[in-house]
């Protein structure tokens, strides 16, 4: 018999929910990259307000986590589930929050012409999104082999991150009046940069959680 | 089992087998308790961990057909093979049980039981140990007005901090504690948990306890039994966090025994 099937029950609604959310987060990335892409200042501002959705979702997380710790005392990985589900679903809320600065950078931009079709950047997001899913992966399957291996690519998207920020800034002397797009597209690389920080501490807790010992992977 | 370094021990407990008859109910315990610290012992019913406190006091004695094989050393005697005095053995090795069981005599009276068999006769040296021991358990508070009044008439939490002061009152090294709390309400519960914070800056303290939290509130090492073994012994910290054996972790996170 499992003498904890309600408990254990509860710990998976809670990962469930921090998987959720990260779901939700990583749509609304790629919505409002689509906004800065297509210059759908709709789109961008619907983005804004859906991220309210997942500030509930960290909420309810926050709320059941707190009622599983006052109520089952729990220790060893039990504690651990809890604890990394907090820490993941925080990550996720800022992951979130890059998609609301994305958003904000394509409303910035506005319908003023891009200086040059916007390529790069996509795939920037693209490799931090890759990153996501694994990191969610090895979450949901507790593979700290995984983690790392997708934390070790966060490297890659530092260097492209420099080298985009490099290209843009090239253009400034070319095109003073563009200065505010460059600026806010430079932002936006930064954004993706973050995003990509945000998965490695999420990897970084599923070595914790798999392991019990701390890794400071963002080095 | 990781090991620690024990540098100074008040039992060392080497190769320890004990029968009940053909009841193999201990297996080759190894088992240092360290001085003036508090080791719980935790397990499932059955587990041993009961017999292997009255083991420090030699208390399993009184229980026929016990057989035992082995080392307990205390002191650097190993009080298996020594012939020694257990009377002297238990004034140096106190042991409180589940329930308070004072004497139906004053609380006074209780306390100085002890000391009086020990050969304390004057009433000034008793009244001292009477204070001391009360005050001790944080009971001096609640009942110095009433020292002549019958024990039993306390609460089941006060009777309990009494017999932990008549335990003290012989001065003993150690305190042995079989599932001390296991009949009092939380908050009596709470004021014995302070109390051990207390006396083990005084006394190497062991204790038996089905309470888990228990064990992670107040000791310093804990001990998990089953089926007569020691699966792990190491840092309470280390056992409520990250348990070396996966049995240790089924037990604390109440998915088996």
């Amino acid at each position: 018999m499992n003498t904890r099937s309600n408990f254990d029950s509860s710990l998976k609604q809670l990962k469930d929910m921090s998987l959720e959310m990260a779901r939700l987060s990583e749509i609304a990335v790629k919505e409002a990259m689509d906004a800065l892409i297509r210059q759908d200042l709709e789109k961008a501002k619907q983005v804004i307000e859906a991220d309210n959705v997942i500030d509930e979702l960290e909420f309810k997380i926050d709320d059941k986590a707190t009622l599983m710790i006052a109520t089952q005392s729990p220790v060893a990985k039990d504690l651990r589930k809890i604890l990394v589900g907090l820490k993941i679903s925080s990550e996720v809320e800022r992951i979130a929050d890059q998609a609301v600065n994305i958003a904000k950078s394509a409303l910035h931009i506005g319908k003023e012409k891009h200086i040059k079709e916007i390529v790069d950047i996509p795939k920037m997001m693209d490799m931090a999104l890759e990153m996501l899913n694994e990191a969610l992966k090895a979450f949901y399957t507790e593979d700290a082999a995984l983690a790392r291996k997708c934390a070790e690519k966060d490297d890659a998207v530092d260097e492209m991150y420099g080298r985009l920020v490099q290209e843009l800034l090239g253009y400034i002397p070319e095109k003073p009046s563009s200065t505010n797009q460059i600026t806010q597209l430079s932002f936006v690389c930064r954004y993706i940069e973050r995003i990509a920080d945000h998965t490695t501490n999420i990897a970084e807790n599923v070595i914790f959680l798999v392991t019990g010992k701390r890794y400071d992977l963002n080095t | 089992m990781s090991v620690f370094t024990i540098t100074d021990k008040a039992f060392d407990v080497k190769d320890f087998n004990l029968w009940y008859g053909d009841h193999h109910a201990l297996k080759n315990i190894n088992f240092p308790i360290r001085k003036k610290e508090v080791t719980a012992i935790i397990g499932p019913s059955g587990c041993g961990k009961s017999t292997f406190i009255k083991t420090l006091n030699l208390m399993i004695n009184s229980i026929p057909g016990v057989k035992m094989s082995g080392e307990i050393n205390y002191n650097g005697q190993n009080i298996l093979n020594e012939k020694l005095d257990l009377v002297d053995l238990r004034k140096n090795v106190g042991m409180v049980f589940q329930k308070g069981n004072p004497f139906p005599q004053s609380i006074f009276d209780n306390i100085a039981y002890g000391p009086r068999i020990h050969g304390k006769k004057r009433k000034r040296d008793l009244e001292e140990i009477v204070i001391k021991s009360l005050m001790d358990v944080a009971l001096w508070d609640e009942v110095k007005d009433r020292l002549n009044a019958p024990a039993l008439g306390l609460s089941g939490g006060q009777q309990q901090r009494l017999c932990i002061a008549r335990a003290l009152a012989t001065k003993p090294n150690v305190l042995l504690m079989d599932e001390p709390t296991s009949a009092l309400d939380p908050i009596s519960t709470l004021k014995i948990e302070e109390m051990i914070l207390e006396l083990k800056e005084k006394y190497t303290i062991v204790i038996v306890t089905h309470n888990m939290q228990q064990a992670a509130r107040v000791s310093d090492k804990t001990a998990f039994f089953l089926m007569g073994e020691l699966i792990e012994l190491d840092e309470t910290s280390k056992i409520f966090s990250q348990p070396s054996d996966e049995r240790t972790e089924g037990y604390i996170t109440g998915r088996f025994g």
